[in-house]
């Protein structure tokens, strides 16, 4: 048997950078140094380890949809362990939404051919936590997401989701799609040896007319929301700080009972 | 006026609060009908009613606890074309997000998610967003279909509006992909008592610096001194001190509230995707220099070990 893993992973602004809008109101992803999300090292981690686990024989491929630079990321992941990689991208995608790019993964994995795709919990520029339920909703197979554990056995996956108010174990049939969260599990540092052997690791290109889609399709013209508006948040008025000597409670009690919280 | 739907969060019929502020910014966009799932759906109506729902549609079936998220969202959809709203609101929870996303996909809409402000506009709902670590606001609105949009907890306040509330039934029909992903087991997590994380109007968070699980206690003392909610750093959750529920941030849960204290926490970029939106901020670090003193109204630098218990007990005197 074998199984074919997808591991989505998404090349984002480095959080504790500058991050910012451009004149478009996109994202600006040049300014800033980018990376491999750190939530994506959590779903290229599970997949590694899914493939470790198993009998079975297993191909990771990893899948960024970005510009040019995206390669870093997969190449990040190529050094961790995955064999293969994809990079989907066109000048028709800059400013696409979460629906359109959800739309683009999932032709994509397609084309790729699967039975498991593994995705971050959220991307942490956009952090929106949508496109592997929309993924399962496009390829029309089981979602099962969120997992702060999960295995695959016997064409079954089953995994741990931890909710607000209970924590859930869930069990689906392959083909579907997972997501993780970093309560998976620490992702490993790429060795040194991983990182030789990434550089002769196949890394595929494909454009939209690859997936046969249309420009209009995605993109900043195809997008399905608008941000008419986007302001920096005014600094926090400066505050007042004191230094603890011995009355540091009582002066942050009386701060308290001046706001009215006593 | 366009009727709104909203999708009500409860627990056995008992409506959580993100789902009475969701009916205060329905109103200002359309006539609130609420829709309600699944074991209780029907007891939700009084107080829906109470706080602005004209309608109340519910549909009670198995299927919406034994399956993850699909049944759901085939009963959105149901109710969508029942009743043409000019738009969706879901409470911004990991399970809301995911129902919403998939029913914006299924009617060909957009979806804006985390939406902390929603006002009427001339193309549609405009939704205020908070966004690279609460360090910009964006105004969005759905440009395709109809708008889908998730609300964060603590975005607006309870009104009372009482209205109708009339109870209808809704009929849905499962789509194939429904029973995909099987709920095997479930155990549900222990009441603490204290108010939730994410709708508590006063949060009190510990971070590395309270040093032990044990050291937590002092923590939950001043938590209970103001009736407020626990938060923890994703260092002292990562140490084992502190349940991953509590966990502030951005990988954690996202606060709003009137007060957050911070004790031990040095203000990661992190850490302020989850808390920086409060109205007021307060921390205690021995470091001065420490970043979480950039976001203050009030800091001390000290020792919370001498600064927090001493707290505790003046609270515990002023109130008598
Ligand atoms: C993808 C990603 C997601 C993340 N998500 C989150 C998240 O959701 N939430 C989160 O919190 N972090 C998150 N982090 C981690 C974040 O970057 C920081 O590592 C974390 O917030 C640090 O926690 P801390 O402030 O408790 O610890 P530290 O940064 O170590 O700070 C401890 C502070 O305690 C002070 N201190 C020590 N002893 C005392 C004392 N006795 N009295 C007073 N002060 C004392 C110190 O001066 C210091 O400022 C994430 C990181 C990544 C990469
Ligand atoms: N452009 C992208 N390329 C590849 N994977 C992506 C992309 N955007 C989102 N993802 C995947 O979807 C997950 C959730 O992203 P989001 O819904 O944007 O928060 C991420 O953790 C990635 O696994």
């Amino acid at each position: 048997m074998s199984l074919r893993i997808v591991v989505t992973v998404k090349y984002v602004p480095d959080a504790t950078g500058d991050r910012h809008f451009a004149d478009d109101l996109t994202v600006d992803r040049d300014d800033v140094d980018g990376l491999l999300s750190e939530l994506d090292e959590y779903a290229v981690e599970q997949a590694l380890q899914i493939s470790e686990n198993s009998d079975d024989d297993v191909e990771i491929t990893v899948l960024t949809v970005g510009p040019e630079d995206a390669k870093d990321a997969l190449r990040k992941a190529l050094s961790m362990g995955a064999d293969k990689a994809i990079h989907v991208e066109d000048d028709d995608i800059h400013g696409t939404d979460a629906i359109g790019t959800s739309l683009i993964l999932a032709k994509a994995i397609e084309k790729a051919g699967y039975d498991l795709v593994v995705s971050g919990m959220a991307s942490t520029d956009g952090t929106m936590g949508v496109v592997p339920a929309l993924l399962a909703e496009r390829l029309g197979v089981p979602q099962v997401t969120l997992l702060s554990e999960v295995s695959v056995e016997d064409g079954t996956v089953k995994g741990r989701r931890d909710g607000d108010a209970a924590s859930e174990n869930l069990e689906a049939s392959l083909p579907a799609v997972v997501s993780v969260t970093d309560q998976s599990g620490e992702a490993r540092y790429p060795s040194f040896k991983g990182i030789m052997a990434a550089k002769k690791k196949p890394v595929e290109s494909w454009d939209l007319s690859d997936l046969d889609l249309e420009a209009e399709e995605v993109g900043l013209e195809g997008a399905y929301t608008t941000v008419d508006n986007a302001a920096e948040r005014p600094a926090r008025t400066a505050g007042t700080i004191v230094k603890d000597e011995g009355e540091g409670g009582k002066q942050l009690a009386e701060f308290l009972a001046g706001q009215k919280f006593i | 006026m366009a009727e709104v739907l909203v999708y009500v969060d409860h627990v056995d019929g008992a409506v959580r609060k993100p789902t009475l502020e969701l009916l205060t910014l329905a109103r200002r966009v359309g006539e609130p009908v609420a829709v309600a799932l699944g074991a209780g759906a029907a007891d939700t109506a009084a107080t829906l009613a109470e706080h602005g729902a004209v309608k109340v549609l519910t549909h009670e079936a198995a299927e919406y606890a034994d399956y993850l998220v699909v049944p759901k969202v085939d009963a959105l959809q149901a109710a969508v074309a029942e009743v043409s709203p000019a738009a969706v609101l879901v409470p911004s929870s990991a399970e809301g997000k995911e129902i919403a996303a998939r029913l914006a996909l299924r009617l060909g809409s957009g979806i804006i998610t985390d939406a902390v402000d929603l006002e009427a506009g001339d193309e549609g709902p405009v939704a205020t967003q908070s966004v690279f670590a609460a360090s910009f606001t964006t105004k969005s609105r759905v440009s395709k279909g109809t708008p889908v949009i998730t609300v964060k907890p603590n975005s607006a306040a309870v009104e009372a509006a009482p209205a109708a509330g009339a109870v209808e039934a809704l009929s849905v029909s499962f789509s194939a992909q429904a029973t995909g992903t099987k709920v095997t087991g479930r155990t549900p997590r222990e009441s603490t008592g204290r108010p939730e994380l994410t709708e508590a109007a006063i949060v009190v968070s510990g971070g590395r610096g309270v040093n032990g699980a044990e050291n937590f206690a002092i923590i939950e003392s001043l938590a209970d001194s103001l009736g407020a909610a626990v938060g923890a750093s994703r260092a002292a959750v990562d140490a084992g001190w502190y349940p991953h529920t509590n966990q502030v941030g951005q990988t954690g849960k996202s606060v709003s509230p009137q007060l957050y204290i911070a004790s031990g926490i040095s203000g990661a970029i992190q850490h302020r995707a989850g808390m920086q939106t409060s109205k007021t901020i307060v921390a205690i670090n021995k470091d001065a220099e420490a970043p979480i003193f950039d976001l203050v109204d009030y800091g001390v630098v000290g020792d919370l070990f001498d600064v927090v218990p001493a707290l505790t007990e003046e609270i515990k005197t002023r109130k008598g």
